[in-house]
């Protein structure tokens, strides 16, 4: 190997522009795909259940608040068996939840690793975040075994869906960029997390339909990025055409979340070794 | 081959202290937020007061050649470890830039980026990739480093049921296999016995050999020596010394005598306090002082003593003991064991024993000191003061570095007798 004029690394109190360096993060996209390996492999060893558990949890969920919201409280559900319409909510829902929280706690939980090794920072909240996919994947058999039970059958609009869950994905990454960041300086955010994915929970439409909060207050609901994903999940599993306005004004928010994340992130970036 | 590897000018690093950093909570930054706008009024903006802020690095530069091997010395606080943590672009310089050509491997601590879930495979693999290894690369080399652990069968035993030792002999195996440009270690070679040590050792020597641009970080002296040609002596964040290896180090040695304040002085004791051993220090058989023992060399331990009221007539023994870094016990020598007692001391003294040859294996131990007056423990201080022991000679084989596992050394005549 010769060093190549390519090959010099500089380093100062500011090098390093605040936008991400691509070229950098390719360079080490290695590390990304085997730090997301890595949590695969983690999240379920030593259980007995093993990679059920991505299905017991939001299968659980969606048991409970069939009983309490669908059979006690009859909330409507647009017209869907209730089990089948929440269900087709919390899987997003689980998969934003989990990611959220645990690229949120990705830098203080691998306090060692940025304090003894380099690497673009930005890596370990997206490993964290992508892991959560497979759960996904997993999960959504539990809802093909339902769609065929209620012989209720996706439109044209599934394939849509690999979009949505990257979509999802850049969600949770910029709602995560933020907190991993504000994590390193605030422990306070370790609290706030959970708190935080409860009040959202309840501020998307996961267990209610979209159409129950009354017309004047909808676009407070629309500007929630999850609103237009989960809307769009449902409908691109459950039949019907996509709310389109909805599902941008979701993508225009998740790409300010993320380059807001981003740029937040690697303002401050340059402390999070002496400050972790 | 004069092509410059590393390029530092005035590297600084600030590092604020006391609480006012690291974890801020949100009221204070709320209040902060609320007092802010009267502080700019007021004019006091956010600068932090100088005192309190410590330059761990100050004004640093230096050029290191393409295939240098480069030692770091100093003392702990001196800014070893933040130079190399900037080095390896872990932290960020408050001052000053840094130009590196070439891939850049370092080891600040071996094992870091292990999950202990995982199998030693796997762990291979992910540790690799966290100091920068192509999945490629350690596909090629994975039967080397196995080997080179001696641990190849429990390679799919998940690392939390490994000994601290076989977790860092494949730490360390997977970090001796990584091949950058420019290599930055930093006192890992302190792990696995003594046979692993030397091999490690002999890898980074190889890496040098093979013209590999080394900055080694060590405590460990012989092994500075052994391995590197230049050597930088930092003290309180500034280059003090550039030079030569051998010279570096005999600095520093130096240096730290001046320094070293007795910690003798404030500690809890027990015992009536007739005598008090306020200072300690090692001498060479002629005096002079001597900050490191070596390994089968000769040295005086001396201790200063204050007498406070002790009588003339009063018999004294004084004694030291030394242990390993176990405290694990290896000797307690007092004068009288030698049938030596002093008496009619005066108000300051100093008493000195000298040992023809310190048969200890280099490593860091811990001295005590323990005095009886007439009979009685007089003055025990409940302290441990460092010794350390470097490698020599022992033997007279030209050999320094001893592989040995126990902590002291043994020298006879060997010899065979052919029963026919």
């Amino acid at each position: 190997m010769d060093s190549s004029e390519a090959d010099i690394t500089v380093i100062g109190p500011e090098s390093g522009s605040v936008f991400v360096e691509l070229k950098e993060l390719l360079r080490y996209s290695e590390l990304f795909y085997f730090l997301a390996k890595r949590d695969i492999k983690v999240r379920y060893k030593q259980t007995v259940l093993g990679g059920l558990w991505a299905i017991i949890q939001p299968a659980f969920a969606m048991i409970v608040f069939s009983v309490f919201f669908g059979r006690m409280a009859h909330m409507p559900s647009d017209g869907l068996p209730y089990p089948l319409f929440v269900y087709a909510g919390l899987l997003p829902w689980t998969y934003f939840a989990g990611a959220l929280s645990s690229s949120g706690e990705s830098l203080v939980v691998g306090s060692n690793l940025i304090t003894k090794v380099y690497f673009p920072r930005l890596i370990a909240p997206a490993a964290a975040a992508l892991a959560g996919l497979l759960d996904l994947f997993v999960a959504s058999f539990l809802l093909a075994a339902m769609m065929l039970w209620y012989g209720i059958y996706p439109g044209p609009a599934a394939f849509l869906l690999p979009l949505l869950a990257a979509l999802l994905f850049f969600c949770a990454l910029g709602a995560g960029l933020w907190l991993a960041a504000l994590n390193v300086q605030y422990r306070d955010i370790r609290y706030v997390i959970p708190f935080l994915i409860q009040l959202w929970l309840f501020s998307s439409p996961v267990i209610y339909p979209a159409s129950i909060i009354p017309e004047g207050y909808r676009f407070l609901l629309e500007l929630n990025p999850m609103t237009g994903i989960i809307k769009a999940f449902r409908l691109c599993l459950l039949g019907g055409t996509p709310d389109w306005v909805s599902l941008l004004v979701s993508a225009a928010v998740t790409f300010a979340l993320l380059i807001s994340g981003a740029w937040y992130f690697r303002r401050m970036e340059r402390t999070f070794a002496d400050v972790i | 081959m004069s092509t410059t590897a590393i390029k530092t000018e005035g590297i600084s690093k600030r590092y604020r202290i006391g609480a006012s950093e690291g974890y801020r909570t949100f009221r204070e930054t709320l209040t902060d937020a609320v007092k802010a706008p009267f502080k700019r009024l007021a004019g006091l903006g956010h600068p932090v007061p100088e005192n309190e802020t410590v330059w761990a690095l100050n004004d640093v530069s230096f050029e290191v050649k393409k295939g240098e091997v480069l030692g770091i010395i100093g003392r702990n606080g001196a800014g070893k470890s933040t130079l190399l943590k900037i080095l390896s672009r872990i932290t960020r310089p408050t001052r000053g830039r840094v130009e590196l050509r070439g891939r850049v491997g370092s080891l600040l601590e071996v094992g870091t980026g292990f999950h202990p879930e995982l199998t030693g495979h796997e762990n291979i693999y992910l540790y690799g990739a966290v100091l920068g290894m192509k999945s490629w690369e350690i596909s090629r080399k994975f039967k080397e480093i196995v080997e080179f652990s001696e641990i190849g069968r429990f390679m799919d035993t998940p690392v939390k049921r490994y000994s601290s030792g076989m977790y860092m002999r494949l730490a360390f195996s997977v970090a001796a296999h990584l091949e950058p440009e420019i290599l930055l270690v930093d006192e890992v070679l302190a792990v696995g016995d003594a046979a692993f040590q030397k091999k490690c050792l002999g890898k980074v020597g190889a890496a040098a050999g093979e013209g590999r641009t080394v900055i080694f970080v060590s405590h460990n002296m012989g092994a500075l020596e052994t391995l590197c040609h230049r050597g930088i002596l930092l003290e309180g964040g500034c280059k003090v010394f550039d030079g030569g290896i051998h010279e570096a180090v005999s600095k520093y040695l130096a240096k730290s005598l001046e320094t070293d304040k007795s910690p003798l002085e404030n500690c809890r004791r027990r015992g009536a306090g007739k005598m008090r051993a306020v200072g300690f220090r090692l001498e060479t058989p002629g005096g002079l002082p001597l900050e490191a023992a070596k390994s089968g060399e000769p040295a005086a331990f001396c201790f200063d003593f204050e007498n406070r009221s002790c009588g003339p007539e009063e018999r004294v023994s004084v004694s030291f003991s030394v242990q390993n870094e176990r405290e694990f016990g290896l000797f307690h020598y007092y004068s009288h064991f030698s049938g030596v007692y002093f008496t009619d001391m005066p108000a300051k003294s100093t008493v000195r024993c000298l040992l023809p040859s310190l048969d200890l294996a280099p490593g860091n131990y811990f001295v005590q000191v323990c005095t009886k007056v007439a009979g009685e423990t007089d003055d025990w201080p409940q302290v441990l003061l460092p010794l350390n022991v470097m490698g020599a000679d022992f033997y007279g084989t030209g050999d320094p570095n001893l592989s040995t596992w126990g902590p002291m050394l043994v020298k006879g005549e060997w010899s065979l007798r052919r029963s026919t």
